[in-house]
């Protein structure tokens, strides 16, 4: 099968056909058609004056997270400790009536659903996928919360792998407020700056409950992923 | 078999006169325009944005070479098998092999343009793999077994009633009004797919060269969920997908969603860059990776229309241009619609055969000024007419033009024509517009302006006088 269509020559071909067209030179966007010689690419620390402006301080992250959220119509929940969000996970969980959640290992999500008292599905290592969809929450931590768009930054290495935060009809996420970073670019350089030397096989950017427009551009929660999406952040 | 332009022309009269079908993307528009204005202007400096990423895309695409190959010997690292197809029948093989190979019965796809460009689901079908688009809209036109009708809105131009109905039909469920409903029903009956599914195959929105990762960007979760559970992935991209650095997504991400679908940014924006690692507790554990050229190229070597190879199918250009929201998706007949489809088509499938597609256009530069990468569009569309005009002249139109340039030239011949007009132009109405009038084509939905009692040059005497 595959070895019958010589990959490496058709990689040799169309590389070389590259090439070839790329002599002639192109001008560059912007220059009323001038090519413009030794174009060094684009300034990419300029990104983030272009981008929708978030405040430096704490509290204006918050906000901005907030108001993403809100719509977004994620919950979330910032508290000024971790006992307070144990009270605020469980009772999210009384409210649902939840009988089995899904996590995987980590001081603060060991903790959590200790406290929860539930049968826990735990990611780490495998799992049975009808297990884990007939679980009633996924319950992750993150990588980091970016305040400009209200996404939650997650990997398959730190978030208990690619299904657990989305095969189950409601997602969890419990973070940390130091975990708040400003805008999307400075999400991107803490993902390079923690994984340079060894990326996991998937990251995510998470904005919102899973959603569609595709019926008449009328908004639908819950198309495949999570209907519920909760960030309980603590101080 | 009737040709591109036949079909074109008759489409499009059909669907410019559909009152019902104009109402609905009218709508379905207006909404869009509406969000993506407030979301254009919560950015800081949206014209400086498109420049910075069209600068991006102009350095990615036009170091192709050694970005492609960085992109393969990352993702070859982490472990995934990288294919390289010339053809959309090599593509074709080398997916129909590799799922014939791992003995797959069913397979789950996430929207994928690149899949529609080579006719995919055709081809494994053929093979005997029931292949499921899980995107809800492609899901949608794929019970419909017709193509998508817009590169980022598939569904489009149906009602709730008419989705309803189709469900309730192939898959008997209850009928309903509520998109709510819909989308539930199509929710339970794709959940048992994933997770039976052998195979996920998956588009990209975008390949970082510097980190070796797709990027994927979806809003139900159903990319997600094919990449999640089946054992074998699969993603099928065109080679302009590119991305020079991890951190130009900061960029991108936001501005596809905003130009695309009046978003902020996308529910999930997801990069893969291999299998299942080590340390790492589910995920496929084959990851096979198809670049495809299929022409792209044969527009690379044409550098005045090279940044055409910039597009990132955000499909702004669509949604604002007369003749798309005119004629509607599916009487281009091609795989991508509107400005970005008449520019590139010709250059994927033949100039001649689509030519047409360069003149429906109004040339109005919407297409232009709205694309966040700054492609220009609707010059363009010009140089296509130009290069279709060089390679293959029509004799009559040249002939016409020479008539006229002598006519416009000649005070004398002017004069007469005038003359000719004004006694001819009582009689005119009798069979303008009728199969009677040469210019039918273009009488027959425009009335005959009236002729003026007096021209510019004689109230021009007369004013003199």
């Amino acid at each position: 099968m595959v070895e019958g269509t010589e990959p490496m020559s058709e990689r040799e071909r169309i590389l070389g056909r590259i090439r070839e067209a790329l002599k002639g030179r192109a001008p560059l966007p912007g220059h009323h058609g001038e090519v413009v010689e030794n174009f060094a690419g684009p300034e990419r620390e300029t990104f983030s004056q272009w981008l929708p402006a978030v405040g430096n301080t704490k509290k204006a992250k918050f906000e901005a997270f907030a108001k993403a959220s809100a719509d977004l119509k994620t919950d979330f929940r910032h508290v000024a400790d971790e006992a307070t969000m144990i009270r605020e996970l469980r009772s999210v969980a009384k409210e649902e009536g939840w009988i089995k959640v899904a996590s995987h290992h980590t001081d603060l999500t060991d903790m959590a659903c200790g406290k929860l008292g539930l049968p826990t599905l735990w990611t780490d290592g495998g799992y049975d996928v009808n297990e884990m969809e007939s679980c009633d929450v996924g319950i992750s931590v993150c990588d980091a919360l970016v305040a400009q768009t209200g996404t939650i930054v997650l990997t398959s290495r730190t978030g208990g792998g690619r299904a657990l935060s989305v095969l189950p009809p409601h997602h969890v996420v419990l973070a940390h407020s130091k975990q708040m970073v400003r805008d999307l670019p400075a999400a991107f350089a803490l993902l390079k700056e923690r994984f340079g030397d060894g990326f996991p096989s998937m990251m995510t950017l998470i904005t919102g409950p899973s959603r569609t427009g595709d019926i008449e551009r009328i908004l639908v929660l819950g198309a495949h992923g999570p209907k519920k999406l909760t960030v309980l952040c603590h101080d | 078999m009737s040709s591109p332009v036949s079909q074109f022309k008759t489409d499009a009269t059909a669907k410019a006169g559909d009152l019902r079908h104009r109402g609905l993307i009218q709508t379905a528009l207006r909404k869009y325009e509406i969000v993506r204005d407030v979301r254009k202007g919560a950015f800081q400096d949206w014209e400086q944005a498109r420049q910075s990423a069209a600068e991006t895309k102009f350095f990615a695409i036009n170091h192709l070479d050694t970005h492609l190959v960085e992109f393969a010997e990352k993702l070859e690292a982490r472990g995934t098998k990288v294919h390289w197809a010339s053809t959309a029948s090599q593509a074709r093989e080398i997916i129909g092999g590799i799922i014939k190979q791992k003995q797959a019965k069913s397979v789950v796809k996430s929207k994928a343009m690149t899949a529609e460009e080579i006719h995919l689901n055709p081809a494994l079908e053929k093979l005997g793999f029931e292949v499921v688009e899980s995107d809800l809209g492609e899901y949608i036109v794929q019970l419909r077994e017709e193509a998508p009708y817009h590169i980022v809105f598939p569904a489009m131009h149906l009602t709730r009633a008419e989705i309803s109905d189709l469900f309730h039909n192939k898959l008997g469920s209850p009928e309903t009004h509520s998109p709510e409903e819909l989308t539930m029903i199509a929710r339970d009956a794709l959940r048992e797919k994933y997770i039976t599914a052998d195979i996920g195959i998956t588009g990209a929105n975008f390949a970082i060269a510097e980190t070796g990762m797709i990027s994927v960007t979806e809003n139900e979760g159903n990319a997600r969920l094919s990449a999640a559970l089946p054992k074998t992935m699969i993603s099928l991209l065109g080679i302009e997908k590119v991305l020079p650095k991890l951190e130009d997504l900061a960029l991108f991400l936001p501005m596809l969603a905003t130009a695309g679908a009046g978003q902020q940014i996308t529910c999930y924006n997801t990069m893969y860059g291999g299998p299942r690692q080590a340390d790492e507790c589910d995920g496929p554990e084959e990851y096979h990776v198809v670049l495809l050229d299929n022409r792209r190229t044969e527009l690379l070597a044409d550098p005045e229309q090279r940044d055409a190879l910039h597009c990132i199918r955000c499909g702004a250009c669509l949604n604002v241009c007369p003749i798309f929201r005119n004629v509607g998706g599916h009487t281009y007949g091609t795989t991508y619609s509107g400005p970005i489809g008449s520019v590139i088509t010709p250059h994927l499938r033949g100039l001649q055969d689509w030519k047409h597609l360069s003149n429906s256009s109004s040339l109005c530069g919407a297409c232009t000024e709205t694309c966040p990468v700054k492609i220009d569009l609707h010059h363009h569309l010009l140089h296509n007419r130009r290069n279709a005009s060089a390679g293959k002249p029509s004799v009559l139109e040249r002939l016409a033009y020479r008539i006229y340039a002598i006519a416009v030239n000649t005070p004398g011949f002017w004069g007469l024509g005038k003359r000719i007009g004004r006694l001819a132009y009582p009689f005119a109405r009798f069979f303008s517009g009728t199969i009677y009038d040469p210019a039918r084509a273009w009488t027959k939905t425009r009335d005959l302006p009236p002729m003026p009692g007096q021209s510019f040059k004689e109230w021009w005497k007369e004013r003199n006088r």
